[in-house]
């Protein structure tokens, strides 16, 4: 039996680094980020994605690189030989207090996992700026023009606050908790699913993410397939399970177990897992380093679970 | 939003059922089973083993498939067991067999995007197998061009470069023109043709009368684009073909695969990463249903009934022996029961009634068994006419095993909820009813299972559970656990040396055979079928979930005919074939051409299009010609506001 080579990636030369003073050896084209997790030191982020080409919208993960004007985002500054980084200079934990804040006062940022404790390593306190303005009527954001921005008083918070969005059985976008990372962007467009059925709408403050025209999803390109909902980061975007659950308060990923299989749908083999809670599936994702689906489902696999859960009652 | 008409859920069975006095009623598992036992041990003593056939589940698990192949082999002694890969990709597994040895897709979904050129043919991978079409587009996004044929301007069709819109059932011509035109061209990979492949000269004098006129002629395809796809085929330095049921779901449908595969072997376009032939599978376990021997003629790993070394290995590894010859596919057991050759029928997670052509028949057929068993989640039309009925857990997610995908990879299953009280095993289920009839196989694991047939099967050997779970899946062939192969198949063929490049591939010679439904006067339009994005075969599984796409059925027909014939979107048509009638409303898409309409069958109980389609079978592999009813299609009259009703299902 002929055994023909698999093709490889060609091999990649070796640089090295110092990271917060110790010195790391890694591969040419790796990002700071990469650089970091290799030495096991924490930098936080919020719009990174492991499937995704990084955008630096979320600015948390921000780095001191020796002799750089400005800081540099660790989740898409490639590493360069002999380049010293430092995480957690002064400068540093001062930027990223300030954005947790902003971010904080402005984004409901409460199903957001890490928040908390990011708060209090930088000393963050989103609270400062005054108590919240009250969350806009559901479609008063989605109807701002550019260049009408009024500026508020100083007296509240202004935030981008809203009610969920409700408009199907599958998911819900609650864009309260958005921090306009645009990573729902990327996975609905070139990236993976090519349904661009999600853009970006309006400037500044006012920018929200959207649907084409600000129709109702039914009445839009979407296609459901939940991708967006893979890569959100601070649960904007949830399985309407999930929120009706959260709203029920028996929302408990304690109590869940999450089981990795295929899908039934295709003969293509999307390995799916599966998020259950007393015996019933209440979520589904799929592992982003896995070789069919990088994360990715179609709207069966990923909502289609409910025949299994039609429990005759006799 | 969301049109609760068009799907009424199904209910997990949780009890087995009886008949008793024409009725189903609830039973115990111990009687059930009991009943079940007895059933089959009576029909084996009185007409014989080849009057019991099996229906294995293309969606269960291979350790749950490997076992109802033996169930069949070694408890009743017969090789009457086959699945519903049968109504889909068996000719896939024929055609790539005749031609390589071995009925697998030769690449690897990664090797897609890394291609130069795409052609996916008669199929909707946009829609049907959606994750498949992202690497797609990876490829295409990278600077690989796209070719879609199919009679349809699908949602793929609409990434493509050029779409060659075909007439239904005139595959063979296309692919005969575009192999002529390479020919012409000397765009022939010369040194492939000598070395690996057999049949060169015959094939060139065959096709020769396929020139790119006599081809647009038959095939609608304007010369041109025919041209353009054999030169760019043919250039490409690395090509991908890659089709689905289009192809497959014909008479004629092993002929369509190997007048496919000519191409590859005409330009070298195998064996090489990043070109290869991929058909893609319908079921999540449909490649492994027959890898594990679930088919009438090989045993686990593609092994051949007829072999006696082969048989005799396994007769010594069951303690049994074997009948020297193959079983009924499915296709034949459907026409055995009109010859009273067939009495007792086990289905597990089949739904026949709903998925075979011409329900009426198939209907008929089964009423003539003396005993059905139907092993299932739901009690779904089939379940309906059994004499048992034995609730099963759902192989997916509430049982281990594994699964293999389009791309051969074996992956792991695994049980992530108990099943609702009452449901069971199917293995477990297989295991009781075996025992009763005197094979007391207690109940293996799925990996004891696994383990056992991977003894038996070289091209699994090398696949241990912690392999699988390590490498998120291993494709076959897998020897040994120490190694790996390619992704792709048939290196071999490239090799120098004649001893290790084995089996030439032959052409396969393979005439043109238009479909058998013929259109005329009476019946002027073809009617095509196939799937939506967001649906699912006979429905049983997606009508659980509540999608915002649903419409529920429609007739799509072209807004061309649909001025015509005076039909406005979403008016209620009669449509009519040489078998039954329908009503059903109409969408008028640009996606179709003049002359051709679409529908699905993910809606039976609001329409049942399997009583306008045909059971013109491919005469290799049993597929049914799903593909291609000639119909009429007649307004109705309206009252005032019915367009507001549910359709109502009709029959004549």
């Amino acid at each position: 039996m002929t055994t023909t080579p698999v093709t490889l990636a060609p091999p990649r030369r070796l640089v090295d680094v110092t990271i917060d003073g110790r010195e790391v050896r890694v591969p040419e084209g790796s990002t700071i980020m990469e650089a970091c997790e290799a030495m096991g030191t924490d930098v936080p982020t919020l719009c990174y994605g492991d499937t995704l080409a990084p955008r630096n919208a979320c600015r948390v993960c921000v780095v001191e690189v020796e002799g750089a004007r400005t800081l540099a985002p660790a989740c898409s500054r490639a590493v360069e030989e002999g380049m010293a980084v430092a995480t957690d200079s002064e400068r540093v934990r001062h930027s990223r207090k300030m954005v947790l804040e902003l971010l904080g006062s402005s984004v409901d940022l409460s199903t957001t996992p890490k928040v908390d404790e990011w708060n209090e390593r930088y000393g963050a306190r989103p609270d400062r700026f005054g108590p919240r303005a009250d969350p806009a009527p559901l479609g008063e954001r989605d109807a701002r023009h550019a260049g009408t921005h009024e500026v508020g008083d100083g007296s509240v918070a202004a935030t981008v606050e809203q009610p969920a969005k409700v408009d199907n059985d599958l998911y819900v976008r609650d864009y309260g908790k958005c921090i306009m990372c645009y990573k729902c962007v990327d996975a609905c467009g070139e990236q993976w699913q090519n349904s661009f059925a999600i853009g970006i709408a309006g400037r500044g403050f006012d920018a929200r993410v959207s649907t084409e025209h600000d129709v109702a999803l039914p009445d839009s390109a979407c296609v459901y397939c939940g991708n967006c909902i893979e890569v959100c980061p601070t649960g904007a975007l949830s399985f309407a399970t999930e929120f009706d659950m959260r709203a029920e308060g028996t929302w408990d990923e304690e109590r869940q177990t999450q089981t990795t299989t295929v899908c039934t749908y295709c003969g293509v083999g999307c390995n799916v897992t599966l998020h259950v809670q007393d015996n019933e599936i209440v979520k589904v994702t799929s592992p982003h380093d896995n070789p069919v689906t990088h994360g990715n489902l179609c709207i069966k696999g990923r909502f289609g679970f409910q025949h299994v859960q039609q429990r005759r009652r006799d | 939003m969301r049109s609760d008409r068009h799907s009424t859920p199904y209910e997990r069975l949780t009890r087995p059922l009886i008949r008793e006095g024409g009725e189903l009623r609830p039973a115990s598992w111990e009687e059930a089973l009991d009943r079940a036992a007895a059933a089959f041990t009576g029909s084996v003593q009185q007409h014989g083993p080849n009057a019991f056939g099996m229906l294995s589940c293309a969606r269960a698990t291979n350790e749950m498939n490997y076992m109802a192949q033996k169930f069949t082999r070694v408890v009743i002694g017969t090789h009457n067991v086959d699945s519903c890969n049968r109504t889909c990709h068996a000719p896939s597994v024929a055609g790539l067999s005749a031609a390589f040895g071995s009925g697998g897709g030769t690449s690897s979904y990664e090797e897609v995007e890394n291609t130069d050129l795409i052609v996916v043919w008669g199929g909707n991978p946009r829609f049907a197998h959606p994750i498949f079409f992202q690497h797609v587009l990876k490829g295409v996004h990278r600077g690989a061009r796209l070719f879609v044929v199919d009679p349809r301007r699908t949602s793929s069709a609409q990434w493509a470069d050029r779409w060659l819109g075909l007439n239904v059932g005139t595959d063979i011509p296309l692919a005969h023109a575009i192999g002529r035109e390479i020919i012409h061209a000397g765009l022939t990979n010369d040194t492939f043709i000598k070395r690996a492949t057999t049949g060169f000269e015959q094939y060139r004098e065959f096709v020769e009368p396929w020139t790119l006129a006599a081809a647009e002629a038959e095939t609608g395809v304007p010369a041109e684009a025919i041209r353009e796809l054999a030169h760019a085929y043919a250039l490409a330095e690395r090509a991908q073909l890659s089709w689905t049921l289009g192809v497959t779901e014909h008479h004629n449908a092993t002929d369509n695969v190997r007048a496919l595969i000519n191409l590859s072997l005409l330009t070298g376009h195998v064996g090489r990463y990043g070109s290869g032939l991929q058909p893609l599978r319908g079921q999540n376990n449909v490649q492994g249903g027959g890898d594990m021997g679930a088919i009438p003629d090989r045993l686990v790993g593609f092994q051949d009934i007829l072999d006696p070394d082969i048989r005799s290995r396994f007769e010594k590894a069951w303690n049994t022996t074997l009948q020297p010859n193959r079983g009924r596919t499915l296709t034949q057991m459907f026409e055995a029961m009109d010859e009273g050759e067939l009495k007792a029928l086990y289905v597990i997670g089949e739904n026949p009634v709903q998925s075979e052509p011409e329900t009426t028949k198939t209907v008929r057929r089964l009423a003539t068994l003396d005993h059905l068993v139907v092993q299932d989640l739901f009690l779904t039309r089939t379940a309906q006419l059994a004499d048992i009925v034995l609730p099963a857990s759902a192989s997916w997610c509430e049982s281990d095993g594994t699964f293999t995908n389009s791309e051969r990879r074996v992956q792991l299953v695994r049980k992530a909820l108990d099943p609702p009280p009452g449901a069971r095993d199917d293995i477990a289920i297989l295991c009781d009813i075996a025992e009763r009839m005197g094979h007391p196989w207690k109940h293996p694991t799925a990996e004891e299972v696994w383990d056992e047939l991977r003894a038996l099967s070289p091209i699994h050997r090398g696949m241990s559970y912690t392999r699988l779970e390590e490498h998120q899946g291993i494709q076959w062939p897998c020897y040994s656990e120490d190694s790996l192969e390619p992704g792709y198949l048939h290196g071999r063929l490239w090799s120098a040396d004649p001893a290790e490049r084995g089996e030439p591939a032959p052409f396969g010679l393979v005439g043109h055979s238009p479909p058998v439904d013929l259109l005329d006067d009476d019946y002027p339009f073809r009617l095509t079928t196939g799937r939506r994005l967001d649906d699912y075969n006979t429905g049983v599984q997606s009508s659980g979930f509540s999608s915002p796409l649903r419409r529920g059925e429609t007739l799509d027909i072209s807004p061309e005919d649909a001025e015509r014939l005076g039909l406005a979107d979403g008016e209620t048509v009669r449509v009519s074939s040489r078998r039954g009638s329908v009503l059903v409303p109409v969408a008028v898409t640009p996606a179709m051409r003049a002359g051709l309409v679409f529908m699905t069958f993910h809606f039976p109980d609001q329409v049942d299009t399997q009583l306008l389609t045909i059971d013109a079978t491919d005469p290799i592999a049993g597929t049914a010609e799903y593909k291609a009813a000639a119909v009429r299609i007649d307004k109705v009259a309206q009252a005032a506001g019915a367009a507001e009703q549910p359709p109502v299902p009709a029959s004549a």
